[in-house]
This record gives C-alpha cells, sequence and structure tokens, in this order.
C-alpha cells in the first residue's frame, strides 16, 4: 500500500467519523438533513476511492447509489415531508450537546480500541476502515438515542447504515456489497415512504388540536 | 415425485415467490384466502420431502439435518396458520378493520415472509442469509402496522427501528466473520460460504472471531426477543393481526436462533475463540426471570403470550448454551414444542379476541361458559406452555433442568425459579380467562378449529410419546450442535 492512496482513503473515512459528529449536535431539521447529505456525498468519495485503490469496479455502483439515492433524492424528500407536516420550525431537544459529544468521543475510543486491538493481523488500510466504520455504527446508534422525532431517528439509522457500508467496501473483494447497498436502499425508501403516508394520514384525519398536539413530532 | 425429490429446495423457495406475485395481482378475498392457503400447503409437502432426500450442499444451498427442522417446522406453522388465517381476516374484513386492498397486501406480504424465511434457512452464504432475514422482518414490519391505528403505527415502528439496529450489528458480524476469514480463505464467495468456513475456521484469528459473534449475538439476539433487547417484541405481537403474532412467536425469532446456532457451531470449531456458550446462558437465564415477572402486570392478553414468548426463548438459548448431546436435544424439542404450543394459543386468543371485542384481560372472563370449545383450548394451551405435565414442553423442561442440574446446580435454581415464577403468573390468569362469571359480548364464534386442535394434539402427543424417528433425529442434531 503506497503512501498517497492510503493517505486519502484515511482522510476520507475519518472525515466520515467527523460529519458523524457533526450530525449529533444539530438541532434543527433541515440543518440535520444538509449535514446528512454531506455525509454521504464523503462516503460516496471514500467508496469511490476503495473502488479506485483495490481496482473493484463494482463498488463505483455501490458509490453511485450513496450519491444519487442517500445525498440527494433521500434529503429531497425528507425536505418537502418536512414542510408538508409542518415540522421545520421545531427545534429538538437533543440532550445537552456536551455530554452527547463527549459520549460520542468515548464510543469512537472504544471502537478503536477494539477494532485496532483485535486486527492486528489484517492489512492496514481495512484495520483503520473497520475501527472508523465502527465508531461511525456506534455514532449513529447514538444519534437514534438521543432524538425524539422519526425524521431525525431515520436519519441516525442512514448515517449508522453509512459506517456499515464503509465496512463493507474496507473488507477486500467481499461480495454481494453492491446488493447489501440495494438492500438497504429499499429498507429506507420503505420507511421514508411509511413514514410519509402514515404521518399525512394522521394529520387530516383529524382536526382535534389536543390530538395533533399529542401525536407532532413523535412517533417514536 | 421424482421431480420433486430433485429439486425440492428449489420448490420450497419458488413456491412462496411464486405466489407473491399472483397474491398482489388477483382480485377477491376467498380466493386469495384460498390460494394463501394452497401455497402454504405445497411449501410444506415440498419441504417435508427434504426427509427423504435432499441435494448435497452446493455453492448456493445448504441443506443437512439441522436447517430440516427447522425449515419443516416454519412450513409447517406457516400452512396451518394460514388456515387460521382465512378465517380470521374473513371476521376482519366483515368489521371493516381491513379494506380489501389491503388483505391482498396482506397475502402477498404472508407469502414474501414465507420465502424470506425459508431462503434464510436454506442459504449457504451467511451475506444471503442476512438479506433474507431482513426481506422477512421489512414483511412483518408492513403487517404488524396494516390496521393503521396509532398504536399499530407506533409499534411497527418500534419493531422497524429495533430490528434495524439489530440487523445492522449482524451485518458488522457478518462483516467481521469475513474479514476473519480473508486471510485464510481468500477474496470473494468462498469466505462468507458455510461450508467453507466450517472447513476451515480452526485457523481463523481468533480475537476478530469472538468480536464477531458478540455483534453476530446481539444482531440476532435483537430478532429472537432476548431480554434488554426485547422492547419491540411485545408490541409487534399485541397491535398486528393475530396470525401475525402467531408466524412471529411461532417462526420468525426460529430463523433469528438458527442463524445464531449456526455462528455457534463456528465458533466451536475455533479452539482459540471465546466460547458462545456462557453468553448465551447469561441472556436466556436473564430473558426467562426477567419475562417471567413481567408476565404479573400485563393487561393485554396477546402482550401476556408475547412475554411468555421472551421467557421461551429465553429457555430455549439457556438450553443451547448450556451444550452438550442432552441439552442440545432438550432445547431442539422446547423450540418444536414452544411453537406448536405459542401458535395455537395466539388462534384460539384471536377467536377470543374477536368475538369479546378486546384484547383487554380484566374484560374477558368465564370463557369456558360462553365458548366452552375456545375456553378449553386456551386451558390446555396454557396449561401447555405453563409445563405441566404430561404435556411436551413439560418434557423438554425438565431435560433442560435435569442436565443442568447434573453440571451447575447454582444455574439450575435460577432456571427453575424463572419457571416457577412463570407458571405463577400463566396460572393466575387463566383462572380469569376460563372461568368466573361470563362477561363482554356472548356471540357464537365462527372460528376455525382445526389448527387449534392439530397442534395441541401434537403437543400433547409429544408430551406422551415421542416417535422413536423423531428422537434419533434431533439426537442426532444435538451432536451436530455440540
Amino acid at each position: 500500500m503506497h503512501g498517497f492512496s492510503f493517505d486519502v482513503a484515511h482522510l476520507l473515512a475519518g472525515s466520515l467519523v467527523l460529519v458523524s459528529f457533526m450530525l449529533l449536535y444539530q438541532d434543527r431539521l433541515y440543518a440535520l438533513l444538509n449535514v446528512f447529505a454531506l455525509h454521504a456525498v464523503v462516503l460516496s468519495l471514500s467508496v469511490a476511492w476503495q473502488a479506485h485503490i483495490h481496482d473493484a469496479p463494482h463498488l463505483y455502483i455501490t458509490a453511485a447509489i450513496a450519491l444519487v439515492f442517500k445525498a440527494i433524492v433521500i434529503p429531497v424528500a425528507l425536505h418537502r415531508m418536512i414542510v408538508r407536516l409542518g415540522i421545520h420550525r421545531e427545534i429538538e431537544a437533543v440532550g445537552s450537546i456536551g455530554p452527547t459529544m463527549l459520549a460520542g468521543i468515548g464510543l469512537v475510543g472504544l471502537s478503536l480500541a477494539v477494532m485496532l486491538r483485535v486486527t492486528s493481523d489484517a492489512d492496514l488500510l481495512a484495520r483503520e476502515d473497520l475501527a472508523f466504520a465502527l465508531s461511525v455504527l456506534l455514532l449513529g446508534l447514538l444519534i437514534m438515542v438521543t432524538r425524539r422525532n422519526a425524521v431525525s431517528q431515520v436519519v441516525g439509522f442512514m448515517s449508522l447504515e453509512n459506517g456499515l457500508v464503509l465496512a463493507a467496501t474496507g473488507a477486500r473483494g467481499m461480495p454481494l456489497v453492491v446488493e447489501i447497498s440495494v438492500a438497504f436502499s429499499v429498507l429506507i425508501a420503505f420507511i421514508v415512504i411509511g413514514i410519509f403516508l402514515f404521518r399525512i394520514r394522521e394529520r387530516f384525519d383529524t382536526v382535534d388540536v389536543q390530538a395533533l398536539d399529542r401525536f407532532r413530532g413523535d412517533l417514536q | 415425485m421424482n421431480l420433486l425429490l430433485a429439486n425440492n429446495v428449489l420448490f420450497v423457495l419458488a413456491i412462496p415467490a411464486g405466489a407473491i406475485g399472483l397474491l398482489a395481482i388477483l382480485p377477491g378475498y376467498r380466493l386469495s384466502a384460498a390460494l394463501n392457503v394452497l401455497a402454504s400447503f405445497l411449501t410444506l409437502v415440498a419441504a417435508a420431502s427434504l426427509f427423504i432426500a435432499h441435494p448435497p450442499a452446493d455453492a448456493y444451498f445448504l441443506v443437512d439435518d439441522l436447517n430440516i427442522v427447522f425449515v419443516v417446522l416454519s412450513c409447517f406453522v406457516g400452512f396451518t396458520t394460514s388456515v387460521f388465517s382465512a378465517s380470521y381476516i374473513g371476521h376482519e374484513l366483515e368489521t371493516g378493520r381491513l379494506t380489501p386492498l389491503y388483505l391482498r397486501f396482506y397475502h402477498a406480504m404472508y407469502q414474501m415472509m414465507m420465502f424470506g424465511m425459508n431462503l434464510a434457512l436454506l442459504v449457504n452464504n451467511i451475506g444471503l442469509m442476512w438479506v433474507a432475514i431482513e426481506l422477512a422482518t421489512l414483511a412483518t414490519v408492513l403487517m404488524v402496522g396494516i390496521y393503521r391505528t396509532h398504536e399499530a403505527l407506533e409499534a411497527a415502528w418500534k419493531y422497524f427501528i429495533l430490528a434495524s439496529v439489530g440487523i445492522a450489528f449482524a451485518l458488522f458480524g457478518t462483516i467481521l466473520v469475513y474479514m476473519s476469514a480473508l486471510p485464510i480463505v481468500g477474496e470473494g464467495l468462498q469466505g462468507m460460504t458455510w461450508t467453507t468456513l466450517v472447513a476451515r475456521v480452526s485457523a481463523f484469528d481468533p480475537a476478530l472471531l469472538s468480536v464477531a459473534f458478540v455483534f453476530l449475538f446481539l444482531g440476532y439476539g435483537t430478532k429472537v426477543g432476548l431480554a434488554p433487547l426485547h422492547a419491540w417484541l411485545p408490541d409487534a405481537h399485541a397491535e398486528g393481526p393475530t396470525p401475525i403474532s402467531a408466524v412471529l412467536s411461532g417462526l420468525l425469532l426460529n430463523v433469528a436462533l438458527y442463524a445464531i446456532l449456526r455462528f455457534k457451531t463456528l465458533m466451536a470449531l475455533n479452539r482459540e475463540a471465546i466460547a458462545p456458550g456462557p453468553l448465551m446462558v447469561t441472556m436466556g437465564l436473564i430473558s426467562l426471570v426477567f419475562a417471567a415477572f413481567m408476565l404479573y402486570r400485563r393487561r393485554d392478553i396477546k402482550r401476556l403470550f408475547a412475554y411468555s414468548s421472551i421467557e421461551h426463548m429465553g429457555i430455549i438459548v439457556f438450553a443451547f448454551g448450556m451444550g452438550g448431546p442432552l441439552a442440545n436435544f432438550a432445547g431442539l424439542l422446547q423450540m418444536t414444542m414452544h411453537s406448536l404450543t405459542k401458535s395455537a394459543i395466539f388462534f384460539t386468543v384471536g377467536h377470543v379476541a374477536q368475538v369479546k371485542g378486546t384484547q383487554k384481560i380484566a374484560e374477558i372472563r368465564g370463557l369456558t361458559e360462553t365458548h366452552p370449545i375456545l375456553g378449553f383450548a386456551l386451558i390446555v394451551g396454557v396449561l401447555a406452555i405453563a409445563g405441566m405435565p404430561p404435556l411436551g414442553i413439560f418434557m423438554s423442561e425438565f431435560l433442560v433442568v435435569s442436565s443442568t442440574f447434573a453440571r451447575q446446580p447454582l444455574l439450575a435454581i435460577a432456571l427453575v425459579f424463572g419457571l416457577l415464577v412463570a407458571f405463577g403468573a400463566l396460572l393466575l390468569r387463566l383462572q380469569g380467562f376460563a372461568f368466573g362469571e361470563p362477561s363482554g359480548r356472548t356471540a357464537p364464534v365462527h372460528a376455525s378449529y382445526v389448527p387449534i386442535f392439530a397442534h395441541l394434539a401434537l403437543v400433547v402427543g409429544a408430551g406422551i410419546y415421542l416417535p422413536p424417528l423423531l428422537v434419533s433425529w434431533f439426537h442426532h442434531v444435538a451432536l451436530m450442535l455440540g
């Protein structure tokens, strides 16, 4: 593994962790979606770079899925949904930022400590990728735990899934990566459509203000 | 006949897959319900033919004595549930809880779930198995939310989020297994094939394999419903249509358990990797004791039996965690008996809830007086699930307890404690349902008794006499599991 390609791969995977941290403290839904789009762009660059250095053309498909579907289609769809549901002005209680960030740092430390220790036999790039991927996965979990709004939980889940795609592409020559990323996209499309259909109906089925209050934002 | 025997694996998968498309297109509830039953029956026939002959393991499918048990059990419960579902869903259509369009969707999803589960059980590839389990999960999520009440949507959402997180962990574990295989097996599909992994696992990096198992156990354990990860299970059982509660408890939990068992045998072949046993014993015991106490405070009848499923999955995981021929045998028997009994209970409960118009335990009283057949079926079912002799579950629980006493007496005390607590709770509740002053509506019920009686007869029969063929088959599988 020569220096430059390793450095770029390392930089991209590290940026993904950084963007995960940025997701952690966004308290407005629009900002959250924008940062998530950035997350997906970084992932797609990282996957494309892996495809380039490992000479694995099928990974370009995964990169394209990440770029088109996760960085453009889903954020735009969620954007419109937020407007339709009238929750775009909501500020979420994400807990105080300090402890959440500290917890995030702890999780990243944990994943580095675990993954670097157990992968001593694997090649350096794969080790780093796995450690970063586990960090992104755990940070995604943390985002889901600290939020109560359905839309931002989905964003948390998608960032978690980005971590999985990073891990899968980091494992050299892993089969079924493209299939798995397609399966995940279908899964996410289902959730997004699900929220949209169900939430819209709830809104217009009733004019009871209290019911609206009760259902607002929180699907849990 | 020869055609069937030569291609039975393909039939087990192709029949449900074909039925998905057909059921999605065809209008008319009676036709699609009948077709659903027919497809499930044909799948069962194809699955049963695996007993007679099955193809050797190839790059795509792996059929051995272990998964034949799972496939046949799945297809059997899938078939009886489709019979129950035909009458249950007809009633839901009459009361207007479901529209014909939704029914079409429901039947298609039912076959999609059967396809996903059979695929997960039969494939020879850990990545494809993961995709198949995800498919089955997605189908059940959609069915749990089908009533579209606020509660049903919330249950579906919770199920979806927790199952997705679980399944994400499982995928990470799968990637780690591949990573550990990479230096030994090389790149490509071989690194994800069961048969290759089993043959060469002894040389894999033990540390990576151990971490992989932890993720796989947590991931698939979420789907099994083990205690700290069980939160989706009661909601999903209570708010969806009852046939789905029956298949969730009877099948889907087993499929996730199958994945754990496969990975456990893989771990056992690598001497230096962590032993999966203690992890499974701990989680199993926590689930058992926790669920046993939770049984006392349930107000919803389907939630009550959902917690009982957590309790039983705890016992089963505990038994497999103890390992050894006797405990494994007990675990297999317990799993089979639990699937049969629990789905019979859900069939009964479904009809009871329909005729009474409520799922609240407090409002269901005196069933033996108003609906004697359902009432007594429920009595037999609950006694069986609580572990009364001479019914099937008593025998398997007795085997679990006695084999544990011989090896780890202290664990056996906790086990027996959990079993007794659960026993008390179930009998307490049973008294309320079955006896006393009748309450609620007393209209006669149009129930399909055949699936209920078929399951209960099997459970009672197995308690009295186990056919030697079954015993030797289970014994062989128990040895395989190590």
